[in-house]
């Protein structure tokens, strides 16, 4: 017997649906979730598309040795904006987006708890990447390196206004991730739905929770640097200036103390979504919840331990490394961890190779992979001959797109219906997996052999080298891959928007709630909500005969 | 492919030098437990993949969420593996990494975007290029005139950092004479790729050769057009910036000269060291290495000329 009632009210909004004919107007001045999550990815994907061919960009330069296709200043204009863009600009707001659209009606609540404060959040975010692609205009992007090491980003060696812009843009989207932080942390604390625990919240929602605090710890660090970078920049201050007393290695402290949280700030959400994914499509219970929720907190705390791993190669002396690697090799335990659950969840299963799955498992393999490299990065003297190669560039990659991008497309395709209320094209969706997932194999296998035979990072060429110009061929090849698969995926979505098969309320057997709710629900999201008795209320709800909360091993 | 390639090539995997053998053997001993690791889950998962497939008609799996053994051995597993791991990285640690002592045997001073070389014993300076004697403990000290730069010769094992305000040192005992290239490894600025390395490790003969020719002072002009390339080089001010020892310039600002046609390379191995590209550089050095700190002169052809041809006699 299944309890409905009334759903709690989050906001004193009217209840309405959404309405439709102010069109541009009623987007920007929304406060609704749905429309501020949709916002943000269509942002995400706006800059998926620039950071793309940004990449596009460096691989044709560095496709053949000795290019002139860019000067050296385009090239590291380039790759500066291409790494800020993809963290910043594309992880950031996919993340918040997915979290803003998903989290109130997987928790059964009718809004976020600000919904101003996120208007406001979207909005910063925005403008925060409009003021740092402005740079172009205004005489030089930032061209430092989105790691921007003192003292190249001082006014001595990098005269032009681009990191001026780099630093204020991101305090502007700094402010916007803050603010986002604080409302998914209240709004994951009082909105649940009655009877859901907080140990009962869907595992995405959890992710998005320890993410929030991850982002609301970490970005203090950089926003300080950014202002302290400034105040040297514009005020001649003396943080970073070693000749007058201050400290270039400060800046990579600061930098990496958010840096490193910051990777599993863009990592957390999709661990979140490959979850979901996972039970869903095994049509089995996620092996191990506890497991996987406590092991997050886990590494969101080791996080603030690991960032000298970052700095091995600076001369800190043996037992700064050895103790950071050691708290850097921690970490492989909770993410092996969360592996095994992940396999345990589809064995004994019943498994459907829905898109979202198929992302699921290449993820496993990938992460896996990218995993092991890492370790290798923990392991101080191997870290000594392999930091700052393009080994290191694929290393993160794999951890970045083969990680986490490869869990946003797998909500991006998990979600479509919910948030579109049509199916993401099968037949597209299929050919977008498979090009997508060799281009990216193509692309970044072969970069470790380049690290190992000694290609420094971050050049805007390279000699003739044995090896050197066939295997940066093959990797540029691969890139073109991943373009050609991101115009399928965008096709895909425009023919779906307009001719897609209808979803319907529930297309993937769902067993979290916001599968419970109407396909495209209005203002108000839940008239009528089942009381919460365990991890998966809506497999209750369709198993009376079975349901979690009276199944001891589920 | 992939390992036959890395044996062909100059290449991590291959040691030169004590340290690099240290690093190789955990690098070997790492590897194969993690392509046995990385097997055992890949195929796990291929296993899974086809016997829990979806049939048509497949019943609804058991509803099971959890496993307090499984779980146990889920967390034991990598606990074991980072123990021993972490045991053999601290060992190696200290093995390349000792405590510094006495008095360097090279200095190594970054700069955008070229590499200043100071033997400290017997007070040879050079440029781009670095001879080192084999089979010796080598005391190499690393300073930074500006940015960040990083020193790294892939055989020779662990890079280090230059770091401005900092003494950042490596010992290094070279194992095997040859010629080894190399490259600055952290980002420094507009021609960060242009900052290669070039290490000639040498017999203690062949070294000692080579430092004493280098101590030597300058050539002095031996013909006429070399005479007016050195007044042309001496009254155009290209002693505010360079050194030629034996002559009234004496800056450090840019590379040593004293010996520069002796060395293989110019503008940190951007191409062979001859008369054309000298001549292509000092006729338009932005051109050659756009924002190099070497300013554009106007010189006619015949002042050129004069110059390198005087240069070229530096040997």
């Amino acid at each position: 017997m299944d309890e409905i009632m009334p759903s709690s009210f989050a906001g004193a909004t009217p209840v309405r649906v959404l309405n439709r004919d102010q069109k541009l107007l009623q987007w920007i001045s929304s406060v609704d979730h749905k429309q501020i999550g949709t916002m943000y990815l269509l942002l995400s994907i706006l800059f998926l598309v620039i950071g793309g061919g940004e990449a596009l960009l460096m691989r044709t330069q560095l496709a053949i040795p000795n290019n002139h296709f860019l000067s050296p200043e385009a090239y590291n204009q380039i790759f500066t904006m291409h790494g800020t863009t993809m963290v910043f600009l594309v992880a950031m707001p996919a993340i918040f987006g997915f979290g803003n659209y998903m989290v109130p009606l997987m928790i059964g609540a009718n809004d976020m708890a600000f919904p101003r404060l996120n208007a406001f959040s979207f909005w910063m975010t925005l403008f925060g990447g409009g003021l740092l692609y402005f740079s172009f205009l205004a005489g030089g992007a930032p061209d430092a390196g989105w790691f921007n090491y003192a003292p190249l980003n001082e006014y001595n060696y990098s005269s032009r206004p681009g990191v001026d812009y780099f630093a204020i843009g991101l305090l502007i989207a700094g402010i916007g991730s803050v603010g986002g932080a604080i409302n998914f942390i209240v709004t994951i604390l009082y909105y649940r739905a009655k009877g859901m625990k907080l140990n009962q919240v869907p595992l995405f929602v959890w992710m998005i929770f320890v993410d929030s605090f991850l982002i609301l710890a970490a970005f203090p660090c950089l926003n300080a640097a950014l202002a302290m970078i400034e105040m040297d920049r514009q005020f001649h201050a003396h943080f970073f200036n070693s000749a007058s007393g201050g400290s270039a290695l400060l800046w990579q402290h600061l930098f990496w103390l958010f840096g490193h949280p910051e990777v599993y700030v863009a990592m957390l959400p999709s661990f979140g979504i490959f979850s979901e994914v996972f039970q869903t499509f095994s049509r089995k219970p996620i092996f191990s919840y506890a497991i996987i929720a406590s092991s997050s907190v886990a590494i969101a705390l080791l996080s603030f331990g690991v960032w000298v791993h970052h700095m091995f190669a600076v001369g800190l002396g043996n037992t700064v490394n050895g103790f950071f690697g050691a708290a850097s090799m921690l970490i492989a335990i909770p993410t092996g961890i969360k592996v095994f659950s992940w396999m345990a969840t589809m064995y004994g299963g019943s498994i459907r190779f829905s898109i979202p799955m198929m992302f699921a498992i290449a993820f496993l393999i990938q992460f896996t992979f990218g995993g092991l490299t890492g370790v290798l990065f923990a392991i101080v003297p191997i870290d000594w001959q392999l930091t700052d190669t393009y080994f290191v560039v694929a290393h993160f990659h794999y951890m970045f797109v083969g990680g986490a991008v490869f869990g946003l497309f797998a909500g991006l395709f998990y979600w479509f219906p919910k948030i579109t209320g049509k199916m993401l094209d099968q037949k597209l969706g299929t050919w977008f997996f498979w090009l997508f997932t060799i281009g990216f194999n193509t692309t970044f296998l072969i970069q470790h052999v380049l690290g190992l035979i000694g290609m420094p990072r971050r050049v805007w060429t390279y000699p003739d080298l044995p090896g050197y110009g066939v295997m940066n061929f093959i990797s540029t090849l691969g890139a073109f891959m991943m373009g050609t698969a991101a115009l399928i995926l965008i096709v895909a979505i425009l023919k779906s928007l307009r001719s897609g098969v209808v979803a319907g309320k529930d297309p993937w057997d769902g067993v979290t709630l916001e599968w419970y709710c109407d396909p495209q629900p209005g203002r108000k999201n839940f008239d009528k909500i089942p009381l919460v008795r365990s991890r998966r209320p809506f497999w209750d709800l369709k198993h009376p005969e079975n349901p979690d909360w009276k199944n001891a091993r589920s | 492919m992939h390992i036959s390639t890395l044996f062909l090539f100059q290449s991590v995997l291959h040691s030169a030098s004590t340290q690099a053998s240290e690093i190789n053997k955990l690098f070997g001993q790492f590897t194969i437990a993690a392509v046995l690791l990385l097997l055992f889950v890949s195929l796990l998962i291929v296993y899974i993949c086809i016997r829990f497939r979806d049939r048509p008609g497949s019943p609804l799996p058991e509803q099971i969420g959890k496993n307090n053994r499984l779980e146990l051995l889920m967390f034991i597993f990598p606990v074991v593996t980072i123990a021993v791991l972490l045991v053999a990285t601290l060992r190696t640690i200290n093995r390349v990494m000792k405590p510094a002592e006495g008095q360097p045997d090279m200095i190594v001073t970054g700069h955008q975007w070229w590499w200043e070389v100071y033997y400290p014993a017997t007070g040879v300076t050079a440029a781009n290029e670095f001879h080192l004697p084999i089979h010796k403990n080598l005391l190499i000290e690393f300073h930074s005139a500006d940015v960040v730069h990083d020193w790294w010769v892939p055989e020779f094992g662990n890079k280090m950092d230059v770091v401005p305000g900092r003494n950042n040192y490596i010992w290094l005992n070279i194992t095997q004479p040859g010629n080894f290239i190399g490259a600055c490894s952290e980002f420094c600025g507009a021609e960060h790729a242009w900052m290669r390395i070039k290490v000639f490790a040498e017999d203690e003969t062949t070294f000692n050769r080579w430092q004493e020719a280098n101590k030597k002072t300058a050539n002095l002009p031996s013909d006429e057009l070399s005479m007016k390339g050195m007044l042309m080089f001496q009254s155009r001010s290209c002693g505010t910036c360079h050194r030629i020892s034996g002559t009234p310039s004496t800056a450090s600002v840019g590379p040593d000269l004293s010996h520069l046609f002796s060395r293989s390379t110019m503008l940190s191995g951007m191409m062979p060291m001859n008369e054309k590209n000298l001549q292509a550089w000092i006729s338009d050095p932005q051109n050659v290495k756009p924002d190099a700190k070497m300013p554009d002169f106007i010189f006619s052809r015949d002042t050129v000329n004069a110059i390198v041809h005087y240069l070229t006699q530096l040997k």
